[in-house]
């Protein structure tokens, strides 16, 4: 096992090596600057700031100061916000963007899973077809849809709801819906195919025939079979959750880290969009580890296979 | 002799989206106490159904029970509530599933698998239950049963999962016990330790089995009766000696022929031409008729009826009919024959066969 985790980790620090190096060359080979906005400066000053940041300097001589500041954890300081560290920032910005995250994941899987065990279990009722268009609505509607029409019905309309930015936790409610709805759908879709499969093995069989009730069979022998697999989608969700807060913080004017990333976007700010490039990448590699790790140990094949060895 | 169970003319459709699949088409056994049946046939005859419909584990969306009764304790199964069918599944009647591999849950401790019916329908403490599954996997032949109590179905061989299985099934001292091709998955020196430990075992709580089978060479070691399954019918049943030495119906001297022997000198197995029969269409008459060289005229028009052979032995063939003419079976068959007293070929003291 220990083994298995290092040669995992090699492979995340190869993987974030080669992310960092291929977003440094297309941020290089994109055109703009981070003073391009700044009109009022004479060529001169803009000269004296293109040296001072070592913007004049080769491309690889660029490349290779980047890199090894960012092994020492370096990731620079912003270009829009006067002398802030990236990494202070990203921190700072982090806080909005956990709470949303961590609020639609829980809430988002707890659901979607109820809605699809119901679907499972009462295949070919109203019940199931009803929580399949709920799985498919959340699929294919994009997460700022609903960001704006929540924010339309329970914001502008009846006004129980902040429209936007942070006023603490209620502030949070809406975008975290808007983002749920991903989770809700892919962990629905998943645990109904799961658990229509679970259900005809022949171990149900056997539990039936050993006089289990629906219920028994449904939760004691089912479920966890079903659930397990779940945690492997647990990777692809962060994912769409990361994307999704991109636009959904944007909506709801929310101050974390998607909101920032679109901000040094459209403000060039180099460094910036390294640093929270390199966040995000950080952070779905790492959940892809977790989620290997966690299926290893709630599954008890893997588990002891693993072990024996 | 007393009744364990008694399946009278019973008739069950599934209905697929090809149609309506008719898959037993009139089915009548008994099982006596104390006694082993074995129900033969080639895969698809109906055998799982059969038995799976005295479990009531068939899909209750698409299956129908068209006709027929399944007595069993003065009850008939197909009448009584799905609550109180569960209170009979695992307890009175239990059963073996084919493949070991696949009938344990995979993601609970086996202990908990086979302490699990005598929770539910013995209503012991969880540390009786635990004490009994630990001697009911000595029982079954699992060595350092408390040892393994804690552990998962894959940290465990096929042969010893379907010991694991066995111990499952017999936990509440079930009066049927129906054990659906328990050893066609194993290999066969696994599948002849698992026939000895059932049958080891039969003596030991005095259960009645019904065993299914399509390999005739499992049946002349476990079983007392043998009942012939063909398209959804029985078509013959008799005592093992009667369906091995005295068999009427061309079918069971298909399968007798094309089973394999030790001192059969060629190495061609026998195999019965043409295939089972097409359920959505069932044929008319004796359904094998179109397979067999031995069918008459009104084999393809009318059902043949069960005929008597013996008190013990009934088979559906036109050829027991007085009017019917006079046939010879295969060789290999009259051969069989000729050893047993009663059949038109015996040999014994008379000698030659007429
Ligand atoms: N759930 C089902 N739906 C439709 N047809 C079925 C179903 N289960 C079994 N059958 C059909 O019933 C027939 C008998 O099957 P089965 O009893 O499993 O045969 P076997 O003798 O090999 O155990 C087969 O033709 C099979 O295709
Ligand atoms: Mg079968």
């Amino acid at each position: 096992m220990t083994k298995y985790i290092t040669k995992r980790v090699v492979y995340m620090f190869l993987s974030l090596f080669l992310i960092a190096s291929f977003t440094f060359i297309l941020m290089k080979l994109l055109p703009g600057s981070p003073l391009a906005s700044a009109a009022k400066l004479s060529v001169e000053q803009r000269e004296v700031v293109y040296e001072k940041y070592g913007l004049n300097d080769p491309i690889p001589v660029q490349y290779v100061r980047y890199m090894g500041n960012l092994v020492q954890g370096d990731f620079g300081t912003s270009f829009q916000y006067k002398n802030v560290d990236v990494s202070y920032l990203i921190v700072k910005k982090l806080k909005y963007s956990a709470i949303l995250g961590a609020q639609a994941i829980f809430v988002g899987t707890i659901i979607g899973i109820i809605l699809g065990m119901i679907a499972a279990l009462k295949q070919n009722t109203i019940w199931d077809y009803g929580s399949t268009i709920v799985a498919i609505l959340g699929i294919s509607i994009p997460s700022f849809v609903f960001a704006a029409l929540l924010q339309y019905v329970f914001a502008v309309h009846w006004q129980i709801l902040p429209v936007g930015l942070w006023d603490g936790w209620t502030s949070s409610i809406l975008p975290s819906i808007a983002l749920a709805m991903g989770p809700i759908a892919i962990a629905a879709r998943f645990i109904r195919t799961e658990m229509i499969e679970v259900l005809s093995s022949d171990y149900i069989m056997l539990a039936k025939a050993k006089g289990a009730n629906w219920f028994e069979i449904a939760f004691k022998h089912a479920f966890r079979n079903a659930l397990i697999p779940l945690v492997t989608v647990l990777g692809p969700v962060a994912a769409g959750l990361l994307t999704g807060s991109l636009v959904v913080e944007q909506i709801f004017a929310i101050p974390g880290i998607g909101e920032q990333f679109v901000k040094s976007i459209n403000s060039n700010d180099f460094s910036v969009i390294m640093g929270t490039t390199m966040f995000f990448s950080v952070f779905l590699i790492v959940i892809i580890l977790i989620v290997d790790i966690l299926y290893g140990i709630i599954d008890p094949r893997i588990r002891l296979a693993g072990g024996d060895k | 002799m007393e009744k364990v169970i008694e399946v009278k003319n019973l008739e069950l459709s599934f209905h697929t989206f090809a149609g309506e699949v008719k898959a037993i088409r009139g089915v009548n056994f008994e099982v006596n106490k104390g006694e082993t049946l074995a129900i033969v046939g080639e895969s698809g005859s109906g055998k799982s159904v059969t038995t799976k419909s005295i479990m009531r584990l068939l899909p209750e969306s698409s299956t129908e029970f068209k006709n027929g009764e399944i007595l069993f304790g003065g009850k008939d199964l197909l009448k009584i509530s799905e609550k109180e069918m569960q209170k009979v599944r695992g307890k009175d009647i239990s059963m073996i599933f084919q493949d070991p591999m696949t009938s344990l849950n995979p993601t609970m401790p086996i202990g908990r698998q086979i302490m699990e019916p005598l929770l539910k329908h013995q209503k012991l403490s969880k540390a009786d239950a635990r004490k009994k599954s630990i001697e009911l996997l000595g029982l079954v032949g699992m060595p350092k049963p408390e040892l393994r109590m804690k552990q998962y179905p894959h940290q465990f061989s096929g042969g010893q999962r379907q010991r694991i299985v066995i111990a499952v099934a017999l936990a509440c001292n079930p009066k049927l016990l129906i054990a659906d091709e328990p050893t066609t998955a194993l290999d066969v020196t696994i599948q002849g330790q698992i026939l000895e430990l059932m049958k080891d075992l039969q003596q030991k709580i005095d259960t009645s089995i019904i065993f299914i089978t399509h390999d005739l060479g499992v049946v002349a070691n476990v079983a007392d009766r043998v009942a012939v399954m063909y398209g959804g019918q029985i078509v013959e049943v008799g005592t093992v000696d009667e369906i091995f030495y005295n068999p009427q119906h061309p079918y069971t001297w298909g399968l007798l022929s094309s089973m394999p022997s030790l001192d059969a000198a060629e190495d061609k197995l026998y195999a019965i031409p043409g295939t089972p029969p097409d359920l959505l269409a069932p044929p008319k008459g004796d359904a094998f008729a179109l397979r067999s060289e031995y069918a008459l005229k009104i084999d393809l028009e009318q059902t043949p009826p069960m005929f008597k052979v013996s008190d013990t032995h009934y088979a559906a063939t036109w050829l027991l009919h007085p009017d019917a003419p006079q046939v010879d079976p295969p060789v290999g068959i009259v051969e069989r024959m000729k050893t047993f007293p009663g059949s038109r070929y015996y040999t014994g003291n008379a000698g030659g066969a007429n």
